[in-house]
């Protein structure tokens, strides 16, 4: 990638103009999330009355709690599912739209509709599908002899989580996906057609590696998401349960700070989240941008 | 539930935004959690008590459900932006106790804000729960429940039992259920809201009349222990994975059960155990059956039970940090809370326990009782015998944290990863670990 220098006649100007920007950062992002370090540190009662230093002690005491371990392996499983399936959707269905109706915007709305449901919102309609006393899909399923119950069997609850969390990112998924290959030059593909080359290999062997930035750019965004905004989901449908079974990070965070009302312990996880998104970033900008070409 | 408060709370907050104050009235803010029709119940009594005088105005707003609640009113505290009054749960008891300098108790501002307050007029068993170890009352007992049993008498008469004599033991449980799932009257014999909870463990550990934690169940101070993995607690969960099994119980889901109302009215489960404030609720959504009305069940071969059963349910605390004059319009409104006429229209409109005698007896004068049968079980309940150690409540700090470890280990137990005696045990020793994180936090 270039770098492009810009000459600015004072030496304000280029600072005033990023000002608000930097503003709103230092106010909504660096504040809190310091003031998020800072109890991590302490022991303090609910409502602030009395706060003592502790130091390191819940970080420790997180690393030595066989729950919280758990958690992030739990966390690592649904990051897992829930990306690959939200992208291999997003991928297939990207490639249909933009083979079978190139033209057609229509069906390219209708998949965005999803994103534009909060992630509350989308839990709650699923909640509503997957209800085991009154839901539609349980009802079917018992025509397969499946019974479902996510209140009590684990792995029911983490595939009720998984399908709630993926559905709802398919379509940002999709979006991208169909911008990346409307950028793919169709002489490309063309030419592998001409020399024979089957549908699959074309879309394997052309389209699949130059969607390549596309696909890294939303790998990390599929974590990101799945780490924090999955947050709405779990607290809809399975509020983390049966016994902990879907209890992922961000949601154990929660639980810990605002039910628990354990600040300094739910700071500390908090912290932890936010180390993981800086490497995430990190990652993303160092490795990933600098490989990729758009 | 939770998706309807959302609906109503917006309105009420919507409400509670537009509502215009007339000048020189000094306004006093009401955080509640009574969502739906509780919620109208809540702005009519503001509404009725601001028409009564002229120089205070209540105003009342929906805060989301009690955790949500609780936790709004400490952030607003810590931005010094709290209410004057604010509803918490029973089980935010021990939090709010502790937060000595964040709360205003009650006796005192009685006391310093010249309205005539006699703690006596209330039931034992609702000021038990919110005194402290001096006998003072720091909160105002507002909306105070305890569970009870509702069943399907059209079942019932299906199945080919007296629809007139609710179950009384879990011996009887587990009978009728049978009978019930064998006549194929119903596909479940009961479920129950708070399962691990407040049913599953705090009202059965009162109803037997067996210690729940050590120092008066936590009201002795900060350092008790937990005590509920008794063998009678141990008894029942295997029972309910039992049931669970072989279909005579249905498990509604963690906190109070989502799926528990809903498997009743649907007409699966013949039995359910929930808050007598569910009445109102049952009565309005049991359209084709006839609802009966009984007590707790108790293991009939446990001496002394049932002894008495434990309230559920909120209280109102007044913050700290106001005006002496909004304090003074505060006690008004307290006292006028308190007044028998607008705790029996209460009591008659949800459920909930008239909280003093008063209102129990008006309701009665007004023949309240015999012209909706069933309405005085809960009461009659919570008044079995008098309240021992063990009978009179549960009180420890981060409460909502226990309950959460106990809901995990119960669905532990029902879908067979953990024995009873290893959910409880495991329950103990991380309730304990939570209660030991609040001493320190509270030293």
């Amino acid at each position: 990638m270039e770098t492009k220098r810009t000459i600015f006649p004072s030496k304000g100007l280029p600072y005033l103009l990023v000002a608000p920007q930097l503003i709103i950062t230092l106010i909504f992002f660096i504040w809190p999330a310091s003031q998020a370090v800072k109890s991590s540190f302490e022991r303090a009662d609910p409502f602030g009355l009395s706060t003592q230093f502790v130091g390191l002690t819940h970080y420790l005491r997180l690393f030595q709690d066989p729950l919280y371990l758990a958690s992030i392996g739990r966390t690592a499983l649904f990051a897992a599912a829930v990306t690959i399936i939200a992208m291999g959707l997003g991928l297939i269905l990207a490639a249909a739209v933009n083979r079978v109706v190139r033209t057609s915007q229509f069906y390219t709305t209708l998949m965005v509709w999803p994103y534009a449901v909060s992630p509350v919102v989308a839990g709650i309609l699923w909640w509503f599908l997957f209800n085991s006393a009154t839901g539609l899909l349980p009802f079917v399923l018992k025509y397969f002899g499946v019974v479902w119950n996510h209140n009590l069997n684990a792995n029911q609850a983490m595939i009720f989580v998984v399908i709630a969390a993926a559905w709802k990112q398919i379509s940002y998924n999709f979006l991208f996906f169909v911008a990346g290959m409307q950028s793919i030059p169709a002489s490309l593909t063309e030419a592998a057609a001409i020399d024979g080359a089957s549908p699959f290999k074309r879309f394997w062997t052309i389209v699949f590696p130059l969607l390549s930035p596309t696909t890294f750019f939303l790998f990390i965004v599929n974590v990101n998401y799945v780490m924090f905004d999955t947050f709405g989901i779990i607290a809809a449908t399975t509020g983390g349960g049966p016994n902990q079974a879907t209890n992922i990070l961000v949601y154990k965070v929660y639980q810990d700070g605002f039910i628990g009302l354990n600040l300094g312990a739910s700071s500390a996880q908090s912290v932890i989240l936010m180390l993981f998104v800086i490497i995430l970033t990190v990652v993303q900008f160092r490795f990933v941008e600098r490989r990729v070409q758009y | 539930m939770v998706r309807l408060s959302i609906a109503t709370g917006l309105t009420a907050l919507a409400v509670a935004l537009t509502s215009t104050t007339a000048f020189a009235q000094t306004e006093i803010s009401w955080w509640h959690s009574m969502g739906g029709e509780l919620g109208e119940r809540v702005e009519q009594i503001a509404a009725d008590f601001n028409a009564s005088q002229s120089d205070y105005v209540v105003v009342p707003s929906y805060r989301g459900e009690y955790e949500e609640s609780l936790v709004n009113t400490i952030a607003a505290f810590r931005a010094g932006e709290q209410p004057d009054i604010v509803q918490v749960y029973e089980v935010g008891t021990g939090t709010m106790m502790a937060a000595k300098g964040a709360v205003y108790p009650v006796y005192q501002l009685m006391a310093d804000h010249g309205a005539n307050f006699d703690p006596s007029a209330y039931l034992p068993v609702v000021t038990g729960y919110y005194t402290d170890t001096e006998g003072n009352m720091l909160s105002m007992p507002f909306n105070s429940s305890t569970p009870i049993l509702y069943y399907n008498k059209t079942v019932f008469e299906k199945a080919g039992l007296d629809p007139n004599t609710p179950p009384k033991t879990w011996e009887d449980i587990e009978a009728f259920s049978k009978k019930i799932l064998e006549s194929g009257a119903a596909s479940c014999g009961f479920t129950m809201g708070y399962a691990a909870t407040w049913l599953g463990t705090e009202n059965v550990s009162a109803l037997h009349n067996v210690p729940y934690g050590t120092l008066e169940n936590g009201f002795g101070g900060l350092g008790s222990e937990l005590t509920f993995n008794h063998p009678i607690a141990v008894r029942l969960w295997e029972k309910l994975k039992e049931w669970q099994d072989n279909g005579v119980f249905s498990y509604g889901g963690p906190a109070g059960g989502p799926d528990t109302s809903p498997k009743f009215y649907a007409q699966d489960c013949a039995i359910m155990m929930n808050s007598s404030a569910s009445r109102a609720g049952v009565l309005t959504n049991a359209k084709d059956f006839e609802v009966g009305f009984g007590m707790l069940p108790y293991f009939a071969d446990v001496e002394g039970a049932p002894q008495n059963s434990i309230i559920g349910g909120a209280t109102l605390w007044v913050l700290s940090g106001h005006t002496d004059e909004e304090y003074t319009g505060v006690a008004q409104f307290l006292n006028y809370l308190s007044s028998a006429e607008v705790q029996a229209t209460f009591h008659q409109a949800t459920g909930y326990l008239p909280v003093t005698t008063a209102a129990y007896e008006l309701s009665q004068e007004q023949g309240y009782y015999e012209a909706n049968p069933g309405a005085d079980i809960a009461i009659r309940q919570i008044n079995l015998n008098p309240p021992t150690e063990n009978s009179k409540g549960v009180r420890f700090g981060n409460m909502p944290q226990i309950r959460t470890v106990l809901d995990e280990e119960l669905q532990a137990v029902l879908n067979g990863s953990k024995s009873a005696q290893e959910a409880l045990d495991s329950a103990v020793e991380r309730g304990n670990a939570i209660l030991r994180e609040f001493e320190a936090a509270n030293q």
